[in-house]
């Protein structure tokens, strides 16, 4: 993974359970005249303290030709691919692994350069990279051309729900059969001047901590105003179990359930009965064959937003019922900002992670929680518990909604 | 070696991430410097942006090689 916190996985989940922030002012662009003038950004150096080296990835002659979202998935995967130490050199191994890579926007960034190059100096300084350097599937398509990826080659754009959704598209598309690995996740480099207009016009974005960026993103707490804006990517390698034990790979965690719905009501705000919330996790929980009451930890959507936090909140409560208490549920947006459409891939690995080391990671800037709740919302400090169910949410705009469920899988 | 032939080599170096050595005048862009058919669309662009000229599809087709660049920005780079 790549997040604001760190490129690589451990370097991530350590600031995670540090309780860091990952949101600083925005240098990159002017921002002076912009209501949110900060996000969570990725650090770039030299590739040595958790810092991102591009470099490191993707040649540079490459990198010139793509949008950065397209870079950090590609790092991701190699990341993911590595650790699974998966490598289909033959054919029929390669036929048999596929890519389902999303991201919310893609490229936005090359978009609007190339539309200003296209009014400046007309059609024909159009690169001929413009168009495969910014598509989304683009990301997967690389991906795929790198490591052999023969199999299914497919994308999701679901905002915000993009990551969970390419998890579960994907380990379904291994539960049918079509592939016995799938490379799968969420990517977004949404940090530009145009985006930030963008989402501070629909009044998404967090407008009131411009000069305290660690404390803008507070899901829960009443003090919230909105998401901060965060970039990266999220990949996983998920296998066909008995192919995974039978190559002995190192196994995290398995995804034993998956479930979506709509919201059918607003382009950007969720219903406020949380319906489309409920019912996705009452699908995932469902075909996972677990009672709410059974889930250990959920990784909240929690972007922040004065509404959005409270209407998930309710149904989670909701869908415990009287085991509400048994809850244990955190924001990790608080830290790493809102990835957008590789959010829910981020998500889903901390949720294994939580599960692997027996910890539920803090939501920071939880001071004055906006609601009562006997759900623990693991306020500023990581809680040390046993996990073997985690869900993981991701709603999106359009009203989109994912869960997903995993459970520990025994040494 | 003429300006111009200094100024399409930096291109072509740029352009496709290669060592300056292997830039000869007889080299062929997509045969010998690695580049796909986007590269050689993008390279012409840079020629045409750095020389202020406009090279048609139909000259564009017959550049190939670095001195087929040199020559034809020769001809009719101003």
């Amino acid at each position: 993974m790549v997040t604001p916190l760190a490129c690589g996985v451990d370097a991530t989940w350590k600031r995670i359970l540090n309780g860091e922030s990952g949101a600083n002012r925005v240098e990159k662009f002017k921002v002076d005249d912009m209501p949110c003038q900060i996000a969570c950004q990725i650090t770039r150096g030299d590739g040595s303290n958790g810092s991102f080296n591009p470099d490191d990835w993707m040649d540079p002659k490459e990198q010139r030709k793509v949008d950065d979202f397209i870079i950090y998935a590609m790092a991701a995967a190699d990341q993911a691919l590595a650790d699974a130490d998966w490598k289909p050199e033959d054919y029929e191994d390669q036929i048999r692994s596929g890519v389902l890579v999303g991201s919310g926007i893609g490229g936005l960034e090359g978009i609007e350069k190339s539309s200003l190059l296209l009014a400046e100096k007309g059609p024909r300084r159009i690169s001929p990279f413009f168009i495969p350097g910014r598509l989304i599937n683009l990301a997967g398509g690389y991906i795929s051309i790198r490591h052999g990826l023969r199999g299914p080659n497919h994308a999701v754009v679901t905002a915000c729900s993009t990551g969970a959704h390419a998890i579960g598209d994907a380990s379904r598309l291994i539960a049918l059969g079509d592939a016995d690995v799938m490379v799968a996740g969420g990517t977004e480099s949404p940090i530009t001047r145009l985006s930030l207009a963008g989402f501070a016009a629909c009044r998404a974005l967090s407008t009131g901590y411009n000069d305290t960026p660690a404390k803008a993103s507070r899901p829960y707490d009443e003090g919230r105003d909105g998401f901060v804006m965060g970039e990266g990517a999220g990949v996983v390698v998920l296998e066909e179990y008995e192919h995974a034990r039978a190559r002995g790979a190192k196994i995290y965690g398995e995804v034993i359930g998956y479930g979506l719905s709509g919201d059918a009501y607003h382009i950007t705000a969720p219903t406020p009965d949380g319906d489309g919330a409920y019912r996705c996790m009452e699908a995932a929980l469902k075909r996972a064959g677990v009672m709410a009451g059974e889930v250990d930890y959920v990784n909240a959507h929690g972007t922040s937003t004065p509404l959005g936090d409270e209407i998930e909140l309710g149904a989670i409560q909701r869908l415990a019922g009287n085991d509400a208490a048994r809850i244990t549920m955190s924001s990790t947006k608080s830290s790493t900002g809102h990835l957008l459409g590789a959010a829910g891939a981020i998500e889903a690995i901390f949720s294994l992670l939580a599960m692997r080391d027996g910890v539920a990671p803090p939501t920071i800037n939880l001071e004055n929680p906006s609601v009562e709740t006997e759900i623990d919302l693991v306020p500023n400090k990581a809680k040390p518990m046993e996990i073997n169910v985690a869900l993981s949410n991701s709603f999106g705009f359009g009203g989109t909604n994912a869960s997903l469920v995993f459970r520990k899988v025994a040494a | 070696m003429s300006d111009i032939a200094d100024r399409v080599k930096k291109i072509v170096v740029e352009h496709l991430g290669v060592d300056t050595d292997k830039v000869k005048d007889n080299a062929s862009f997509i045969d010998d410097l690695g580049a796909d058919s986007l590269d050689t669309v993008e390279l012409v662009m840079a020629f045409e942006e750095e020389f202020g000229v406009e090279i048609p599809d139909d000259a564009a087709e017959t550049i190939l090689t670095v001195g087929d660049a040199v020559q034809f920005l020769e001809k009719n780079a101003g």
